[in-house]
């Protein structure tokens, strides 16, 4: 289809850059002052580390047992104790926002890391043998494209039965298709390139022509691919959650606490507060940090 | 140009029977068996063989699957195991007030995020642009049912402005209905508002800077007529097949905001089948999402081949 073409951008930066082995010293300086150049993308890669750091820290961070319920303490407004207030069971909700950053990092980030794993080869393949097998493999990309991504994800969800796990495989298997797309894309522009074709010319086989010649230079594009990909991914299990299709009760989870709180919004607003904001301050830093990164591996931008 | 328009419709046919594959291969990935869901948990053995024979599953896949499309080609999509209605039916039934909800957030995103970004454009590097582009990366990384709610917060439990929930007919009462269609619509068009600005921007930006805008501008034509008559013509093109693209997007949030906003709607159906596991009804609602994506950026691509000569000839002879 004719939208390959947003996708394919040169990508032989690395080529020259690797050729350079003088002055590392002086190399790394420059790169952190291009990267300092950026406030907003150095601020959403921060608060990005923050959230991840939070989400391996929850045991130590949280103030009390996220699904601990205190049938006195139901639905208290924010106080020192609990400063996020307490939720229809009486839990702290300061707790299981913490915890429930554990559970959408976890599911963000391991559903594209799926995504990756299988439509990172599966484009490889298109792109480097074309003819038939592209052919197949691009068709059958278009059919599972043309499906929703929230769609095919309540779809899968229903076969697979609801469960975090599952959430995330079908987070993983509805997101694979813009892998195989982007990485096709970037492959047919690479294989073209002069130093593609003196290694095939030297008698690379096609595993290594793949492995060490194309993958390595397409990777800055998948990475930037990935940080724009993983909030999507965050918000698609929220809104499995929410919908009461992701992690069951009583694992603490942003979509499900959400979900609870609509019912509440009269009498305790604050539920419905903290985790949305959660929510969106990750998505935001994850695309802050994915434009940032985006320029930053611009080789125009040198 | 009749090649294109062959090869194009061609494409589109491959991807529509690999949809109804994939469809079909999924309900039969479904774990237990088929005939002991229709029949319920208290059926004999019996009674299951005679499920099996009366709906074909002792036959061989291939041919479940010829019988199957050859029924859904006809419109005829199998019925609901929970009220033995006909699956397109009950569609029927639920598919105006998604159609509805769509087209008025087509509106709202349209509406703001065409003159949003063709002004961050025109005036790049301003603050306003600044502005513009700091509310779009807002809008993309909001989570829409959690804007929902916060609307419903402020708007109908705090100033009780609108009503929180709930759908009228508009034959019914056209200003209540009016009433309960604006947040929902707002929240489903926000986000697509998000994407469109961005890529309008972008466009615009490419466009201005091509010989020909500057062209018109030493003719000495006023500022707005070139942006307007000259450069949003040929800079909405690509923001078209973007609007195409993104319909997949907007059938997805309208599940999360019917759910929201209790909407009786396409998207509520969908849920309520998966919860009460309505497999044929699960079946007929995705198929029909799929088909409908596929059916719009066919005629999206179609109708600017038409519009457009070079896309034409670029289409015709490009690759994949």
């Amino acid at each position: 289809m004719s939208h390959d073409g947003e996708h394919v951008r040169p990508t032989d930066r690395q080529a020259p850059a690797d050729a350079d082995p003088a002055a590392p010293g002086i190399r790394s300086r420059r790169t952190w002052r291009r990267a300092l150049r950026r406030p907003p993308a150095v601020a959403g890669a921060v608060v990005v580390i923050l959230f991840a750091v939070m989400a391996l820290a929850a045991p130590w961070l949280a103030t009390s047992d996220p699904v601990q319920t205190s049938w006195g303490q139901i639905r208290k407004t924010p106080t020192l104790a609990h400063p996020f207030g307490t939720d229809d069971l009486g839990r702290d909700v300061y707790s299981r926002v913490v915890w429930g950053a554990r559970t959408s990092m976890q599911a963000g980030v391991l559903s594209i890391l799926l995504a990756i794993c299988v439509g990172v080869p599966t484009g490889l393949v298109a792109g480097y043998y074309r003819r038939a097998v592209d052919q197949v493999i691009m068709r059958l990309t278009d059919a599972w494209l043309s499906f929703p991504f929230l769609i095919l994800a309540i779809g899968l969800v229903t076969i697979l039965g609801p469960s975090l796990m599952n959430a995330t495989v079908a987070i993983g298997m509805a997101a694979t298709p813009t892998y195989i797309r982007l990485t096709r894309g970037l492959v047919l522009a690479t294989a073209q390139e002069d130093y593609v074709q003196s290694a095939r010319a030297l008698g690379g086989g096609d595993i290594r022509m793949m492995l060490r010649h194309i993958l390595p230079n397409i990777f800055s594009a998948l990475l930037v691919q990935a940080t724009v990909s993983i909030p999507a991914a965050i918000i698609a299990e929220a809104i499995l959650s929410f919908l009461g299709l992701g992690v069951q009760p009583p694992t603490p989870s942003w979509g499900t606490m959400l979900n609870t709180a609509q019912q509440f919004l009269e009498t305790a607003p604050w539920m419905a507060w903290w985790p949305g904001l959660a929510i969106f301050f990750l998505a935001l830093s994850f695309n802050l940090a994915g434009d940032g990164l985006r320029d930053f591996l611009d080789p125009k931008d040198y | 140009m009749f090649d294109f328009l062959v090869r194009r419709i061609a494409i589109s046919i491959v991807t529509f029977l690999l949809i109804t594959l994939i469809v079909f291969m999924g309900v039969r990935m479904i774990p237990g068996d088929p005939a002991r869901v229709m029949a319920g948990t208290d059926a004999d053995e019996a009674g299951l063989q005679e499920i099996r024979v009366k709906y074909g599953l002792t036959d061989p896949i291939p041919l479940q699957y010829a019988r199957w499309l050859g029924l859904a080609l006809q419109g005829d999509l199998g019925e609901s195991i929970r009220t033995r209605e006909s699956v397109v039916k009950i569609v029927a039934v639920k598919l105006p007030i998604t159609v509805q909800l769509a087209c008025f957030s087509l509106l709202i995103a349209v509406g703001i995020a065409i003159p949003a970004g063709v002004f961050s454009a025109v005036r790049r590097n301003t603050a306003w642009d600044l502005l513009a582009n700091a509310i779009s990366l807002c809008g993309v990384s909001v989570p829409s049912f959690w804007l929902g709610i916060m609307l419903i917060l402020f708007l109908s439990v705090r100033f009780h402005l609108l009503p929180a929930s709930g759908f009228v007919p508009f034959l019914q009462d056209p200003l209540a209905n009016l009433q309960r269609m604006l947040m929902p619509s707002f929240v489903l068009g926000a986000a697509l508002a998000a994407v469109l600005m961005r890529q309008t921007r972008n466009s615009m930006i490419e466009v201005m800077s091509a010989n020909y805008i500057r062209t018109a501008y030493s003719k000495g034509l006023a500022e707005w007529v070139v942006i307007f008559r000259h450069a949003l013509r040929n800079g909405l093109i690509p923001i078209v097949t973007i609007l195409g693209l993104q319909m997949g997007a907007l059938m997805g949030g309208a599940v999360v905001t019917e759910q929201i906003f209790v909407v009786p709607g396409f998207g509520r159906l969908i849920v309520e089948a998966v919860f009460t596991r309505d497999y044929p009804l699960v079946q007929g609602v995705v198929l029909i999402t799929a088909s409908t994506y596929v059916l719009i950026n066919l005629l999206v691509d179609v109708s600017y081949s038409l519009l457009n000569p070079r896309i034409r000839v670029k289409g015709s002879s490009g690759e994949s």
